[in-house]
């Protein structure tokens, strides 16, 4: 019985190693942003290409910045809860990041689909993006007050997501 | 004859596309070689088994854009490597540094090593103790031999 004992233990740590790493996302690398100042740029924004965008102008408030774009197709998954949300109020303001984008595209795709940001900037060469450490739309940060990153999530936002994350994240920021 | 002017024109235009859209490659060789010298060391986070110099990735085409750019401007290697690093994390150098995230990365393996080594010692130490030299008395070796009789 003895002699079993320890292959048995070495079997079932490895298998409790496999079963963490099947469940772990590869896609999820970890920001290094997160705890650090947003970066700042100014940018046109989308729908006023005369009016520009900083971050800047946010402080103060506990927002949330999406990075999105009319190519990006898990956007269209997102984009109906950001909407709904929204409508509630009970999100925080989100600012629009419209990533490597046709102006006329992006402008379409909110018209069609409604729009929830507040405003979105327009990074047509993806420069904002790569300060942010974009590498896959629809990424969203949440900054504070003090224009710090406090969580980033990578890929859509689901509704479990905003309701165990972002939310409760967003009121304990604001108080 | 208006065709064919036409297909010359087509050629023409061609050309000139495609000249220019090599342009990059053909402006700074000292720029280009240095730039994918430091990008082969780089992860894709797009298609993260290709290296930002081989990948054919929008978001690759851009860093190494920026990766231009930085040389350019007199940037070393280690200060464009920090510039990606500093947005994307550790995650993007396939020789990560040596920290506290990444000691089990380093150090893993030869604690796997070291750990089989002792056990490998342990369980031979352990066999070479339990096996006794068999001693035969008379009776035993009447048998063998009236065993080895029956054989013949």
């Amino acid at each position: 019985m003895n002699r079993f004992l320890l292959p048995l233990a070495v079997f079932i740590v490895l298998v409790g190693f496999l079963a963490v790493g099947l469940n772990l996302d590869p896609r999820e690398v970890p920001s290094p942003l997160i705890g650090k100042p947003a970066p700042l740029f100014d940018v046109p924004q989308l729908e006023v290409a005369e009016k520009t965008f900083s971050p800047k102008e946010m402080l103060g408030k506990v927002w949330l910045l999406n990075v999105w774009a009319s190519w990006c197709v898990s956007c269209r998954d997102e984009h109906p809860i950001l909407v709904a949300y929204s409508k509630k109020g009970n999100m925080p303001p989100v600012i629009g990041l419209d990533y490597k984008d046709q102006r006329a595209d992006g402008a379409r795709w909110l018209t069609q689909f409604g729009n929830p940001y507040q405003l979105s900037a327009f990074d047509a060469d993806g420069r904002v993006g790569i300060d942010y450490g974009v590498y896959g739309v629809p990424e969203t940060y949440l900054i504070d007050k003090a224009g710090v990153i406090r969580y980033k999530q990578i890929g859509p936002i689901t509704p479990e997501v905003m309701e165990k994350k972002i939310l409760p994240m967003a009121r304990e920021l604001d108080k | 004859m208006k065709s064919i002017a036409v297909i010359l024109l087509g050629l023409l235009l061609a050309t000139i596309v495609s000249a220019k859209d090599a342009a990059p490659l053909a402006e700074d060789p000292v720029v280009e070689q240095r730039m994918i010298h430091i990008t082969e060391e780089l992860r894709c986070l797009v298609c993260q088994n290709e290296s930002l110099a081989g990948s054919h990735a929008d978001l690759a085409e851009d860093l190494r854009r920026e990766v231009r750019g930085l040389i350019r401007e007199g940037k070393s290697d280690d200060e464009v490597k920090e510039f990606l690093v500093s947005r994307y994390g550790d995650f993007v150098l396939y020789r990560p540094p040596m920290k506290a995230t990444t000691a089990l990365l380093w150090l893993g393996p030869f604690v796997l090593a070291i750990v089989g080594l002792i056990a490998l010692i342990l369980y031979l130490r352990r066999r070479s103790l339990s096996v006794v030299d068999a001693v035969l008395n008379d009776e035993d070796k009447q048998r063998a031999e009236a065993l080895l009789k029956e054989n013949q």
